[in-house]
């Protein structure tokens, strides 16, 4: 019976060991520790009020999605965030087309990213509720104060930095006008213009959570931010996590399905980043 | 005897017909610098037929990279004037077509087919079907065929200067412009880059202006050298190179080094 299990046990060992060393199974790996470490924790502290069992939050997220509309309060949140980007997204292009064509609209949108890149957008949502009232207006307003300036910054360096050679080259082939700036100088910039997307979609993600804890409801429905406000003051901590966990679902699964993705078709697959 | 003679009215008749494809005029170019103009090029004029393959040398600061740039039309002259088939030149255009030393000119987005045919598309007008199958005969003359679906960023240097010399090819300048296009390459990929240049350019019969600091590559590659002295450029002489035995390419470098580097002692 040795004979037999011996030769085998160290191939079983080895390749154990190998699908042990994948990322995927490593990143696994450090999730169940977590999770581990979160249970014990819970059972520890022993009050689900302060922090809830794993299984209770899974328990809870399951509750949420049958009777409590947690999706339907995604679904809130993604809408406006998406409206927000959207109109960003405009805005940017407008500013940045300006200021390819006019030197003094350059510098002021250097001097207005300078400014105000560095302000929090959830530190203009006083200000916006002053001027536009209590709604989806002013997280719109906030939305797109978080995306308008890192994107505008990335737009800037991006095209700053599209190599003089391949400039030259545009030129030599006559291309001008929007000619050039959709055959050359957008994909040679992309690189920078698709992380200014990923920095913005980020900053805007984590500002919309910030307004709805704020003030919440708008128009009859609350978002992601408010389900996880109105479940704190009921004490259903449980749901707190359940919707804390949304919230990181969702940032993660847009960066990896949307942005990894468009990165490994483009960017990537040019060699133009690792 | 006469075969020699009639060779020779021969060679009077097609001097006299042949129209130069690219002539400068008394060119002189500067540059903004600290304290006004700085003087790059001082009065250079030549004149480039069809099939020649003119070569301008000179060390570093004579000015022979700015006299290409501003044949490419990215430059003003100062003075003088450049004329394309007789007529002056109004800015960049794929009638004069650039080979850049740097490799990061194919565009890193597109593989080699693609920027191959990427000027014939968007400079030329010609349809996407007709411009890739004239893109996969530019790539067959360099011999990269294999490699058309490659991008860039798997490309030795070697190779994306293939691809740039068959894009600039397949656009059928009126003269191809050579800046350096193998200054950046190991010296062993150099060597072969040269004579694979040669072989292909006399298969179509392109015109060349070409741009180095190399008296080897020059007399390999030239029909006609221009020389030149740096700070600023001048010319300091100019000839046919005629001898294309080993023993006649010898003395033309010796030539040369002796107008170029007996100069510079002198100065």
């Amino acid at each position: 019976m040795s004979e037999i299990a011996q030769p085998f046990a160290p191939r079983v060992s080895a390749s154990l060991v190998r699908v042990a060393n994948t990322p995927a199974a490593r990143r696994i790996a450090a999730v169940l520790v977590l999770i581990l470490a979160w249970e014990l924790a819970a059972i520890l502290q022993n009050n689900p009020i302060m922090l809830p069992r794993f299984s209770a939050t899974v328990l809870a997220a399951i509750d949420a999605i049958r009777s409590d509309n947690i999706v339907g309060a995604v679904w809130v949140s993604l809408s406006v965030l998406l409206k927000g980007y959207a109109i960003a997204l405009a805005v940017t292009l407008a500013l940045v087309a300006a200021a390819a064509v006019n030197g003094f609209a350059r510098d002021m949108l250097q001097m207005l990213t300078a400014m105000l890149n560095p302000l929090p957008a959830i530190a203009l949502l006083p200000l916006a509720l002053l001027w536009f009232g209590l709604g989806e207006t002013s997280i719109i307003f906030v939305l797109c104060h978080a995306v308008v300036w890192p994107l505008s910054l990335a737009a800037l360096t991006g095209f700053d930095t599209v190599p003089p050679t391949q400039r030259l080259v545009g030129r030599n082939y006559g291309l001008s006008g929007p000619k050039f700036l959709a055959l050359i100088l957008i994909p040679a910039a992309l690189p920078s213009l698709l992380s200014g997307l990923k920095i913005g979609w980020a900053f805007a993600w984590r500002t919309l959570i910030a307004a709805e804890l704020v003030f919440g409801v708008t128009s009859g429905s609350g978002g992601l931010g408010w389900f996880i406000f109105r479940n704190r003051n009921d004490l259903l901590t449980d749901k707190v996590f359940a919707g804390l966990a949304t919230v990181i679902a969702i940032g993660l699964l847009v960066e990896i399905l949307v942005f990894r993705t468009i990165e490994q078709r483009t960017v990537r697959r040019w060699g133009m980043a690792r | 005897m006469s075969i020699n003679r009639d060779v020779a009215v021969f060679d009077q008749y097609r001097a006299a017909t042949k129209a130069p494809v690219l002539a400068a005029e008394h060119l002189s170019l500067g540059y903004a610098g600290a304290s006004g103009v700085v003087a790059a090029v001082d009065d250079v004029s030549f004149k480039i037929a069809e099939g020649d393959r003119l070569v301008l040398l000179g060390p570093s600061g004579c000015g022979k990279s700015s006299i290409l740039r501003a044949v490419a039309g990215f430059h003003t002259p100062t003075r003088g004037r450049i004329l394309s088939r007789g007529r002056p030149i109004d800015g960049p255009g794929p009638d004069r077509v650039v080979v850049f030393q740097e490799f990061d000119q194919l565009l890193p987005w597109k593989s080699a087919r693609e920027n191959v045919a990427f000027p014939l598309v968007h400079a030329r007008g010609e349809s996407r079907r007709l411009a890739r199958e004239r893109a996969d005969e530019a790539l067959e003359l360099v011999g990269l065929l294999r490699a058309r679906n490659s991008y860039p960023h798997e490309l030795s240097g070697g190779m994306k200067q293939r691809v740039a010399i068959a894009r600039a090819l397949a656009m059928e300048p009126d003269v191809l412009l050579m800046d350096e296009p193998f200054a950046a390459l190991d010296a062993l990929t150099r060597r072969k880059m040269q004579s694979d240049l040669l072989a292909v350019v006399e298969r179509v019969g392109a015109t060349l202006l070409f741009v180095t600091h190399s008296i080897q590559e020059a007399v390999m590659i030239g029909t006609h050298l221009h020389l030149l002295s740096p700070h600023p450029g001048r010319t300091v002489a100019e000839f046919e190179v005629t001898g294309r035995s080993d023993a006649e390419r010898k003395s033309t470098v010796r030539e040369v080094e002796r107008l170029l580097v007996g100069e510079e002692v002198a100065a």
